[in-house]
């Protein structure tokens, strides 16, 4: 028997119908790699006990044959989904051994459709990172290295220890989220597939809150199927989340392999950048011609605001956060500091619990909205976000079904490369993400290449709100003719 | 613009986060990096343009104004890191 592993959802989905091995033996297959792999510090929290009684119980219902469509699937849940019952931090020490005593509605929705779970991936601190290194439980190995160099390298972010046990087959596919490209570049440097969502197409109920106008899960999965399968369990309407958006959750595997013929996909020239790597704008190409190929047809088009997208999202996100965050108080939950009095309680709580990214995204986030700013920045960042949407709104009306950009400026880099200096460098990783977060709309990473020194890339196709269908098919296409990508097993 | 020592204290008390006396450079150097970065936005011609309010066109959805939760008052209080039966317990406020 070939190694459980490896396989993808849809494989593995065929081999349990088919009574070829047990949830069980795939479970434990998968615990064991996790237990092999612990120096990529993918998973905060193993629960090695839950998913052996989760996959005995799929086992039951697989055998009376009313198994759901994720029955006996090893799945990983990022740490910032509530899990009832099992720590999640969101790798804040500021949560420290917080227990929900709820189940998120995108994990539950799992758990329905028999899904198992192993355990908690690693995270950037309340998903505020872009190479998982702001973690309380420290940084993620990226299962891929350079040719000839033993140099650990970033998964990307927030989403990293998803992105990294996806690739290193430690489970079959996870949970993520995405708020400014959390989803799609850990997918694009581990040459996994990573879909963020339309707004409002997952609830958000049970996930620790970033910035609740762009925070959208989604899952990172090995194949554009196995990310079309978790899609559908995880999508659907909740009114506990009052974005959560009511209307049907279709079959987005039925997408997968559709024609995409006389589809028009958009090349935006403003993607173009000063000083990309060639590598970069090769693989684009590539995509375009793989898409060609397809039949669809390429058109350029403009988003004329692009460049803008960034910065505005470093006062919208930043602003939101300091919202959301203030309730971490050392009241309610969590660590507590002692202090004389309540503001002191609250001022060391927070300076001991928060790591320093976090920190400074709050305190910017507070200066932006405080009295005598909230024009020049809050208010001035919401219309240049109009104007975002406004361009993808008027490329969409001219007919273009999708938009094909590159997924990240560049490959992953090593721990501890980049943003020491200046915080900027860092959230330049997510030029070409942000974009789809500030519209609202769904965007999907696809694995296309390696760069020459060996690491994958991903290219990105971006779709109209609730058209992850066309982002599936299109996907599809990508991955047909890149071929999928595994790393070289060195942990 | 640009954040001086005495505003970043500021921010710092405003935000509820003890910030020390060596902190302050390192943190005002940061803070004035991203907003120098923002700063680009100045050039955008915002004029009649409304400020987004939701990325999606839908209507705010309400809820039936009825109970549908409650008596779980033992799961609020057990992550709390001080209670006293039902309560959450703080440093004296009112003298």
């Amino acid at each position: 028997m070939t190694d459980l592993t490896s396989l993808t959802l849809a494989e593995a989905r065929k081999g349990l119908a088919a009574k070829t091995f047990t949830s069980l033996e795939l479970t434990d297959a998968h615990l064991s790699a996790i237990e092999a792999a612990r120096v990529l510090n993918a998973f905060v929290m193993e629960t090695p006990d839950q998913a052996r009684t989760m996959a005995r119980e799929a086992d039951v219902r697989i055998a009376k044959g009313d198994a759901g469509p994720l029955a006996g699937i090893p799945l990983g849940i990022k740490d910032l989904f509530a899990t009832k019952g099992v720590r999640t931090t969101a790798c804040s020490k500021i949560l420290g051994t917080f227990v929900p005593t709820y189940e998120s509605t995108v994990t539950s929705q799992l758990w329905r459709d028999g899904a198992v779970m192993l355990g908690k991936l690693n995270n950037d601190e309340f998903a505020m990172g872009s190479s998982n290194e702001t973690s309380c439980f420290g940084p993620v190995g990226n299962p891929w290295r350079r040719d000839d160099s033993n140099t650990t390298l970033v998964p990307g972010g927030s989403s990293g220890g998803s992105a990294s046990a996806v690739a290193a087959l430690l489970c079959m596919g996870a949970t993520a989220t995405d708020t400014g490209g959390s989803i799609r570049q850990p997918a694009a440097f581990t040459a996994t597939v990573g879909i963020k969502p339309t707004y409002g197409r997952c609830s958000r109920w049970g996930i620790v809150a970033f910035a609740s106008s762009l925070d959208q899960a989604g899952p990172i999965a090995r194949s554009v199927r196995d990310a079309a399968m978790l899609l559908r369990s995880m999508a659907g309407h909740d009114p506990k989340d009052t974005t959560s958006v009511d209307i049907p959750v279709p079959d987005y595997e039925a997408a997968i392999g559709k024609s995409v013929k006389g589809m028009k996909i958009g090349i935006p020239r403003e993607y173009r950048l000063d000083g990309m790597p060639a590598e970069i704008e090769k693989l684009w190409q590539s995509g375009a011609d793989w898409l060609r190929s397809a039949g669809a047809e390429l058109v350029e088009v403009s988003l004329p605001h692009t460049k803008y997208a960034l910065p505005a999202y470093y006062i919208v996100a930043p602003a939101e956060a300091s919202s959301n965050l203030a309730r971490y108080d050392g009241v309610r939950y969590g660590l507590r500091e002692s202090a004389k009095n309540i503001i002191e309680l609250y001022e060391n709580t927070r300076a001991e619990g928060f790591g320093a990214e976090v920190k400074r995204r709050v305190m910017i986030g507070t200066y932006v909205l405080s009295a005598g700013y909230y024009d020049a920045y809050y208010l001035r960042a919401q219309k240049v976000r109009t104007l975002i949407k406004r361009d993808f709104e008027d490329c969409f009306a001219r007919g273009v079904d999708a938009i094909l950009t590159p997924a990240t400026p560049s490959a992953a880099f090593g721990i501890g490369e980049k943003g020491g200096a200046d915080p900027v460098e860092m959230y330049l990783n997510d030029i070409f993400t942000v974009t789809v977060n500030m519209a609202g709309l769904p965007g999907i990473a696809v694995p296309a290449g390696k760069d020459a020194q060996g690491l994958p890339l991903g290219l990105q196709l971006i779709g109209r709100p609730f058209d992850e269908e066309t982002l599936f098919s299109l996907g599809e296409v990508i991955e047909q003719a890149a071929g999928r990508f595994t790393p070289a097993r060195w942990w | 613009m640009s954040v001086d020592a005495a505003t970043v204290r500021r921010i710092a008390h405003l935000a509820r986060i003890a910030v020390s006396e060596d902190e302050v450079p390192h943190l005002q150097g940061e803070l004035n990096a991203m907003l120098a970065f923002v700063e680009q936005l100045s050039e955008v011609n915002v004029e009649g343009v409304e400020p987004m309010t939701s990325v999606t066109p839908t209507q705010m959805k309400k809820r039936q104004d009825v109970v549908n939760d409650g008596e779980i008052a033992d799961d609020i209080v057990a992550n709390a890191p001080a209670t006293e039966g039902h309560f959450f317990l703080v440093p004296k406020v009112v003298e």
